[in-house]
């Protein structure tokens, strides 16, 4: 049961034979990621016509020792949807490609970079590169699986700090420890929901201290996981086999956030806190009135509860198994489905009842009058307190709404963190105090070190790995592939960067910048490399078959998101609001009956269309089509997404009702478009039709052929339905007269082979 | 063969023709991968000889009551209503099992069936009837105990999430044998609720996404967006497949990129499953006499009878791993009542496909898997007090049953014996890791071989244990 993750992981490594690493000379220590970040000298150009900045004088310094070329610049209307998907998530419009051929110049490429970065649409592409890193998720996972409406808030956070451009160090900062910033704003406090996305198992006959341990576990390792690309996950249970980290170490990283807990903050938005504020002194009068005449009974009902509570959690052995389970109870449906801290309730019991706010206190007495009949069930009944809880909750429903929001906060108390020993916290061992790894450069705190020395440690000038680990998983979006493959571990087990002084570079570059996420991408975005064509070259197929020298871009499929966004998009039925809660949109029921009690409204209108990002995230049964293209699994952290290519990913979009609505959308837009054409030009021709259709979809105009086909394609459809017209008339749901649904049924399967086009879900 | 069709396998000739060396043979691989004809990874590794070619997994999600059902405890009756033992919990810590709990014993009466005399409840008629092709186990025990992380431990190896099941671990090694099917199917029902751990039991981890289980859905498309949307007839999908195909391979010229002929290839399949998919579900063919075999003719036995009766059509058409999942066997509260539901919805299906296989000549080459995530307590349940005649068992992950039958399997016998209270193990402990081993060793997969890398490291399904145990084996 204590067979942590980490300890199968590792020995899984070890009992298959893999021959411990011997150690580098100069000891462990001396491995590539652990030393200091240089800014390299950039290597004299060889071939100036080509090379764009820094990074291609790096690339191409390796190709010439290769004896390869690098590949020419790929053509302006690729380019235009390469950049477009990489830097907002989002093809082009056709008003955007038409203005961009309409624009020559040298500075048109830039223009674009800038205006594209400036998209609010930037911040939503970035913002899931950021999730898969902390397990975002709208549900706790585990067994019920229960909601968490509040968990986009911090969502909205990672958007609007991208958006904003918020250099990576703050950002680093605020999500790990915005609350122990001096004054904290709201924002900040709501940054470091970052650490919420772990599980949550309200599962009865778990232990409450088991699943507060594996939940700081999952932070601790995270940091690993996100900033130091370390596998510290790994010294849970013993000292790392393959890295400089020890089990202690491991726990004086446990140790930082082993004294923050979960809470939920008040977080209003617009004047939900006027509102609220509004109705509230009637509610008060309303609340007061009701408890008055039972206030005395009631509190000592209530201390006898929290007493005996206290009793059986303080002393298992002797404890009666009800008192036991009521307080297990407590800790575990505290604001369940709706992400509410966990242990929240418990903490509150903890608390000596002068120094609970009243905001606390108001919370427990509601919970005691839903669940504590136990004290005494016939005073319980004489009181009617049953029937007064139900009338509190009534008149609470009716208040005004303030929007909550997962947050961290610091343990008033605070926890003495002690090794597990063999990872398991029933054998405490030696105490571990806040400290980072020995390998890297020291804290240099006095005094106990808190989560805010932690972050602002990962973000120093001297820290080895945040800024590598970070670029590299940039330059991961941007090629396909990091300069360090496995993005998620730079430790000895990992793979040797394939143009380490170009990392460091780029690090070092990142670093200077201020930690400019925004400038960071315009350098990477407007290297001869990265605007290199993506086209196979067949004699690099034997000599770099994985593209590692770079010698041209990748060809890379849409993440999960990026196929609906994109479907969307061209189809004109993407609602573009930037922000809000997460939406359900339409899939068969099936899929949520998957998990165990989950069922899905789908939202209605407008929502119906957001893009992926929005898309609500039940661990247990997440969204079919996310899934179906690589989704990472909700339950853990994700530094390198899966791209495969199945047959199922091609029955989505063949059938899935959501794409065949957007292959009807995407045929309306070509009738649009004919009807303007005959009012203003005298008409378009079938062949510029499909030029518009194939040009909404993939940016370039079609070759010959390719017209040719899908004209023949087109023809074929309408002859096939005009000898059927009942089957047009169905594809169209249903709707309008036989007779006049042809053309237009015709064009939705035209739309639809479109969106079916290995290219539509590729960035060339 | 329509003249469409004609001409896309000349231009798919032409492509790989186009491709020259290296990269056509490449490509040529990953299409027959795709198309089912790969030896799979275990092609690599050395063989042991297969016993059996597919498994069916029929997992009772929740856990099933052991002492109710294949775990006679006679002697419990002398200690109904009093306080376990104290030396039975000596030793433990666990947030489940509190000592405040009392014995209670079966309701249930035990008939004898089969050459070797097995045990059955009379909740088990039906299965008692394939008495001579089980072999019991008694000693299964696991590590922990609650649904989702052992419900994880016995499908992934590992309590947690992220990791590949055994379904897809055994496609990811064999392959499988069907090309217009997936190699991996799961098909689920239910006497009220979902499984615990969703999808993330059927879950490829961090293996490629096609080695994930596919769900057959009981209602609606037995597969996601299997049916082509109305006003698409299968020729005018046909005629959408050959334009987006044609047209594909125009543009892996333009880019020389042969990954696009997986591309291709997946929508072959694609098409071939929703040929293949309604087929597989029509059971007109079936003789009334099967169709009452498994039950499909009653209400109560249809759902799980449906599935066990497309298990068998699966592997007959040479899908490799079929996982049934039944939900939920979690009797905290009305045991007897729930598990009376259970069983009269799964008893008879069960037997069915043990007999049906058998009498197919596929029972050799098929074995079949039964049991939950863990056992349940001798004691009754005592988080919610007692209420006569509601009467539940906890969670018990020390002893619990499954059992074996089939390709490679030794059917009636019983391996392994529990203590009075079916509460510890005396005899063959078991753990999930060795029957994960045997598994594949009856696949003919050494189980310590069997390994991908994954984050610097080589995973593998039983973890860092596991071992063989020949006493299951035939």
């Amino acid at each position: 049961m204590f067979g942590c993750e980490a300890i199968l992981v590792c020995v899984v490594a070890l009992c298959l034979g893999v021959a411990p690493i011997p150690p580098a000379p100069g000891g462990a220590a001396a491995h590539w990621a652990f030393q200091a970040i240089g800014r390299p000298e950039v290597p004299p150009a060889a071939a100036v016509s080509w090379v764009r900045n820094p990074i291609d004088t790096f690339v191409l310094a390796r190709l010439v020792r290769e004896g390869i070329q690098p590949s020419p610049e790929a053509d302006g209307v690729t380019l235009l949807r390469r950049l477009s998907i990489d830097l907002i998530g989002l093809p082009p419009t056709l008003e955007e490609v038409d203005a961009f051929r309409g624009e020559e110049d040298k500075e048109a490429y830039g223009r674009l970079v800038d205006r594209l970065l400036a998209s609010p649409h930037f911040g939503e592409k970035w913002a899931r590169w950021w999730l898969d890193l902390s397990a975002y998720a709208d549900s706790d996972g585990y067994l019920s699986d229960f909601l968490r409406p509040n968990a986009w808030r911090y969502r909205q956070w990672v958007v609007d700090a991208l958006n904003a451009n918020q250099p990576f160090d703050q950002f680093t900062i605020e999500q790990l420890a915005g609350d122990l910033l001096p004054a904290a704003t709201v924002e900040q406090r709501i940054a470091t929901g970052f650490n919420r996305n772990t599980l949550s198992n309200r599962e009865g006959g778990a232990d409450l201290e088991e699943f507060r341990v594996k939940q700081i576990v999952a932070r601790a390792s995270n940091v690993g996981t996100a900033w130091l690309g370390l596998t510290l996950g790994c010294a849970e249970c013993h000292d790392h086999k393959f890295d400089p980290i020890s089990q202690r170490e491991f726990y004086g990283l446990y140790a930082f956030f082993n004294s923050a807990d979960e809470i939920n903050l008040d977080a209003p938005l617009g004047d939900e806190r006027a509102r609220y504020a509004a109705a509230r002194p009637a509610y008060e009068q309303k609340r007061a009135a009701l408890l008055a005449p039972v206030a005395q009974e009631v509190a000592s009902l209530q201390t006898e509860w929290e007493r005996r509570m206290l009793e059986a959690a303080d002393h298992p052995e002797t404890a009666d198994y009800r008192w036991a389970r009521q307080w297990e109870i407590l800790g575990l449906i505290w604001g369940q489905n709706f992400g509410e801290g966990q242990l929240e309730g418990t903490l509150i019991v903890r608390t000596p009842v002068p120094e609970r706010t009243p905001e606390q206190r108001e919370r427990l007495l509601d919970y005691f009058l839903q669940n504590g009949a136990i004290v005494n069930e016939s005073t319980w009944s004489e009181l009617k307190l049953d029937e007064l809880s139900k009338q509190l909750e009534a008149w609470k429903l009716e208040l005004p709404v303030v929007g909550r929001a997962p947050a961290l906060s610091e343990n008033a108390g605070g926890r003495t963190t002690r090794v597990h020993q063999r990872g398991d916290f029933r054998a405490p061992g030696e105490e571990a105090p806040p400290g980072t790894p020995a390998v890297l450069p020291p804290l240099g705190v006095e005094g106990r070190a808190t989560r805010l020395d932690l972050a602002r440690w990962l973000v120093r000038r001297d820290n080895p790995l945040t800024a590598r680990v970070t670029v590299n998983r940039v330059w991961q979006e941007l090629f396909g592939r990091g300069l360090v493959l496995t993005t998620e571990d730079f430790g000895a087990r990992g793979t040797p960067p394939s143009h380490p002084e170009l990392l460091d570079w780029l690090a070092a570059e990142f670093i200077d910048s201020g930690w400019d996420i925004k400038h960071l991408l315009k350098v990477i975005v407007s290297s001869a490399t990265y605007r290199q064509s993506s086209k196979r070259r067949g004699e690099l197929n034997a000599l770099d078959p994985g593209n590692v020298l770079l010698a041209r871009q990748a060809r890379v499929r849409l993440s999960a998101e990026g196929v609906r966004d994109a479907a969307l998009l061209v189809s004109g039925l993407l609602n573009p609001q930037v922000g809000g809660p997460s939406v359900r949109p339409p899939q068969p029921a099936s899929v949520s009956m998957e998990g165990f009690m989950n069922e899905w409204k789908p939202s209605e209108g407008p929502d119906r269309y957001r893009r992926g990002l929005y898309t609500w995230i039940q661990r247990t049964s997440p969204y079919g089509q996310l899934v179906t293209f690589d989704l990472p699994d909700p339950g853990r952290p994700c530094t390198r997404r899966e791209r495969s290519n199945t047959p199922l990913q091609a029955l989505n979009l063949l059938n899935d009702p959501v794409f065949v609505e957007a292959a009807q959308a995407l045929a309306e837009r070509v009738q649009a478009f004919a009807l303007e054409a005959a009012r203003e030009r005298g008409g378009a021709s079938v062949e510029q039709c499909l030029d518009y259709a194939f040009r909404r979809c993939l940016a370039r105009a079609p070759h010959a052929e390719e017209r040719a086909r899908l004209k023949q394609y087109l023809e074929q459809q309408v002859r096939l339905f005009e000898e059927v017209p009942e089957q047009a008339r169905l594809l169209l749901a249903g709707q309008g007269d036989p007779t006049t649904s042809v053309e237009p049924a015709a064009w939705t399967t035209l739309a639809s082979v479109l969106l079916n086009l290995d290219e539509f879900i590729m960035r060339e | 063969m329509i003249p469409g069709q004609f001409l896309g396998i000349q231009s798919r000739r032409e492509f790989f023709r186009s491709c020259a060396g290296g990269i056509g043979t490449a490509a040529l691989w990953r299409l027959l991968a795709l198309e089912g004809r790969s030896a799979g990874a275990a092609g690599a590794l050395p063989q042991i000889a297969p016993r059996a070619k597919n498994i069916i997994f029929l997992f009772m999600a929740g856990a099933p009551s052991q002492l109710d059902l294949l775990d006679p405890k006679p002697r419990m009756q002398h200690y109904h209503g009093q306080p376990v033992p104290a030396s039975l919990l000596e030793g433990l810590n666990d947030p489940v099992i509190k000592n405040s709990a009392t014995v209670m014993a079966s309701p249930r009466t035990f008939q004898r069936a089969g050459q070797a005399g097995i045990e059955f409840s009379d909740f088990l008629p039906w299965t008692a009837t394939v008495a001579d092709e089980l072999c019991v186990v008694r000693s299964m025990h696991t590590n922990v105990n609650e649904h989702h992380s052992a419900q994880l431990l016995m499908n992934c190896g590992v309590p947690v999430l992220g990791h590949p099941c055994m379904g897809s671990w055994v496609t990811y090694g064999l392959g499988s044998e069907s090309q217009n099917l997936p190699g991996f199917v799961v098909l689920t029902s239910s006497s009220g609720k979902g499984i615990d751990g969703g999808s993330s039991l059927w879950s490829n981890g961090f293996l490629p996404s096609e080695y994930r289980g596919v769900t057959f859905r009981s209602t609606g498309d037995p597969v996601l967006y299997l049916s082509n949307p109305p006003g698409i007839t299968s020729g005018s999908q046909r005629a959408r497949l050959d334009t987006i195909r044609d047209l594909n391979e125009l543009h892996a010229e333009q880019t020389a990129d042969f990954e696009i002929a997986s591309r291709i290839a997946a929508y072959e399949l694609a098409f071939r499953m929703q040929v293949a998919a309604p087929e597989l579900l029509d059971f007109t063919k079936e003789s009334a006499e099967t169709l009452a075999l498994y039950g499909v003719d009653q209400e109560k036995t249809r759902p799980f009878g449906a599935n066990c009766l497309l298990a068998r059509r699966m592997v007959e058409r040479g899908v490799r791993f079929v996982q049934l999942y039944h939900s939920t066997w979690d009797d905290h509260a009305e045991l007897n009542q729930n598990l009376q539901l259970n069983c009269e919805m799964t008893d008879k299906p069960t037997a069915a496909l043990v007999m049906d296989l058998k009498r197919r000549g596929l029972l050799d080459e098929t074995l079949i898997v039964w049991g939950g995530e863990f056992g349940r307590t001798p004691m009754n349940e005592v988080r919610r007090g007692n209420v006569a005649g509601k009467e539940g068992r906890d969670h018990h992950s020390y002893a619990f049953t499954m059992w074996l039958a089939g390709g490679g399997i030794r059917g009636g016998q019983v391996v392994g014996e529990t203590d009075d209270f079916g509460y510890h193990i005396t005899r063959d402990p078991i753990h999930v890791h060795d029957l994960q081993a045997t598994l594949l060793h009856c696949l003919g997969v050494d189980h310590t071989r069997l390994t991908y890398r994954h984050q610097g490291r080589d995973f593998r399904l039983t973890d860092v244990e596991g071992v063989v145990v020949d006493k299951l084996m035939a």
